[in-house]
């Protein structure tokens, strides 16, 4: 009970803390925070649903997309509220639909098909902002401030990881584990599979478009290539599992590093950037195929045993 | 009046060119074990995959208190009380004992909500499974899996529970154990339909068989009676040696 209330103080402080850094942060400070709290915001709502259900999705920047172009296209003619709610709303009905046609498949075959949705989305922005729109990019004027969009990712992260919390503590996340463990015995254990993993899937995109329309407002000027990089797919799975998908907070523990690294690297390397992240991706799935989160737990396992 | 529990009617199954099962008929009394068995190859998994809606029929039904299981997921016929195992043991391999057999209790007929966990305690003890709750089930030995996937099948609260050739694979010690499992479990009032091979297993267990050949059904009737039918016999051991 005391170590609970510990802890949700500590919580408590570490988000006054965190909604404080704009008071105190430089400009390039503020702005790697909210990097890392758009990369939270994916990476958590990626490992909430692939990681207990191992549905491996390459579709994040699919949603993330989407979140971005729901503003870049609506924000000229609704109140932000508004955009946000339709970005999510946009990015729940297209993960929907997906996941009925997707999620009957498994293991690589998943992998490949979200891939290549992620891909189909990015291609039919552009033949649409091409042929239909006769552009290929688009500025997105909003008077919001780094300030603000700062503290709505910091919402969002915290809704985010209180959902994830929620539902890796419900029945249902128990059941997407066992979906994640054998389908088949979750099948005939009661657990209505499809249902699940389309709701699960369709939630959580419903956050990452909700991220990437936030990050809209960052971005201002708004093309296909940016916002449906595939890239960022593959980041968040390399965040995931750098932290581990076991534990609440182990996605947040490779996305903090990783963004740090790739912000040192941009500028140290800005040339041989991708090479020697790629390098570092293989050196951290070598030697921490458990995550942060899981070596972490490893250490506390072999203390708890030594104390014993 | 009747008391039939389930009542298999014309039931088929092809994969592509290959009939599987051939419009078999057959009725599952309340309260009997029934035997369903046959050569290698000759449907029986597939009549069990059929009724349980692992894989969906061509044509025919399967009637359960009234409704047919035929078109139905695999979770709602689970839900109208029927559970299953498998030929091929399948138990979560990284999850515990406790929450392999928590995955029924949570989501089977009946939720059991608040008492979830004391039913899966209640479960753990009743097939001697008592001091494992905290290993993971993929550490099991292959009786001990058996086991869980028993207990996992009877934490959704069957009335009827298939079991596909749960005793094979088992050493003597442990077959007279699951045999006197199998009839405890009859005992407390669940219908049990099983696929089997040991024969002396079928003969002390089962009330009625039901024997199959290259998809359909060639035999019914007692343990005695079915096995000594000639083309029972020429279906085993081929027609030189019969």
């Amino acid at each position: 009970m005391t170590s609970r209330l510990f802890l949700s103080a500590g919580l408590l402080v570490a988000l006054a803390v965190l909604a404080a850094v704009p008071w105190f942060a430089s400009a390039y400070v503020l702005a790697v925070g909210i990097t890392i709290l758009s990369f939270t915001v994916l990476t958590t709502a990626w490992a909430a649903f692939s990681g207990p259900s191992r549905y491996v999705s390459l579709a994040t920047s699919a949603f993330f997309g989407v979140g971005v172009y729901s503003v870049a296209v609506a924000i000229d003619y609704l109140p932000l509220p508004v955009v946000l709610a339709i970005a999510a709303a946009v990015g729940f009905a297209i993960a929907l639909v997906v996941g009925l046609a997707t999620l009957r498949l498994s293991g690589v075959y998943f992998v490949i098909f979200t891939f290549g949705l992620a891909e189909l989305t990015k291609q039919v922005m552009i033949w649409y902002e091409i042929n239909q729109n006769q552009t290929l990019a688009r500025i997105v004027f909003v008077d919001t401030s780094t300030e603000q969009i700062y503290w709505m990712l910091l919402a969002l992260a915290v809704a985010t990881l209180v959902i994830a919390w929620g539902l890796r503590r419900s029945r249902y996340g128990f059941a997407l584990q066992v979906i994640g463990e054998d389908e088949t015995v979750a099948r005939h254990s009661g657990i209505n599979t499809t249902a699940l993993k389309v709701l699960s899937f369709a939630l959580t995109a419903a956050l990452m478009s909700l991220a990437g329309a936030m990050m809209s407002l960052r971005f201002t000027y708004v093309d296909p290539n940016t916002a449906f990089n595939s890239f960022v797919s593959f980041q968040v799975l390399i965040m995931a599992l750098l932290g581990g998908v076991g534990a609440l907070f182990g996605p947040l523990l490779g996305v903090v590093p990783l963004v740090l690294l790739s912000e040192y690297l941009s500028g140290s390397f800005p040339y041989h950037f991708n090479i020697v992240l790629g390098i570092c991706f293989v050196l951290i799935v070598f030697f921490l195929p458990t995550g942060v989160a899981g070596l972490l737990q490893g250490w506390a396992h072999r203390l708890t045993g030594r104390a014993s | 009046m009747s008391d039939e529990l389930l009542t298999v009617d014309d039931l088929a199954k092809s994969f592509g060119g290959l009939a599987a099962v051939r419009g078999i008929s057959f009725e599952v009394r309340a309260g009997e074990i029934l035997g369903l068995l046959g050569p290698n190859g000759s449907g029986k998994t597939t009549v069990m995959n059929l009724i349980s809606g692992e894989i969906a029929a061509d044509r025919g039904r399967a009637i359960l208190a009234g409704g047919d299981l035929i078109g139905l997921k695999p979770y709602q016929i689970n839900r109208r009380r029927v559970a299953r195992t498998f030929q091929l043991v399948r138990v979560l391999p990284n999850m515990t004992v406790r929450e392999n057999i928590m995955t029924g209790v949570l989501f089977g007929a009946d939720p059991a909500g608040r008492a979830a966990g004391r039913t899966a305690e209640d479960l753990m003890q009743r097939v001697g499974l008592g001091t494992l709750a905290g290993q993971p089930a993929g550490q099991l030995t292959y009786i001990e899996q058996k086991r869980v996937e028993m207990a996992r099948a009877l934490a959704t609260q069957p009335k009827l529970l298939l079991l596909d050739e749960w005793l094979a694979g088992l050493n003597p010690t442990e077959l007279r154990e699951g045999m006197a499992l199998i009839e405890q479990i009859r005992a407390d009032g669940v219908t049990i339909v099983m696929v089997e091979h040991v024969m002396h297993a079928i003969r002390r267990l089962c009330d009625r068989v039901v024997v199959m050949n290259a998809g359909a059904k060639i035999a019914e009737g007692s343990p005695e009676t079915a096995l000594a039918d000639p083309e029972v016999v020429r279906a085993y051991l081929g027609t030189d040696d019969a």
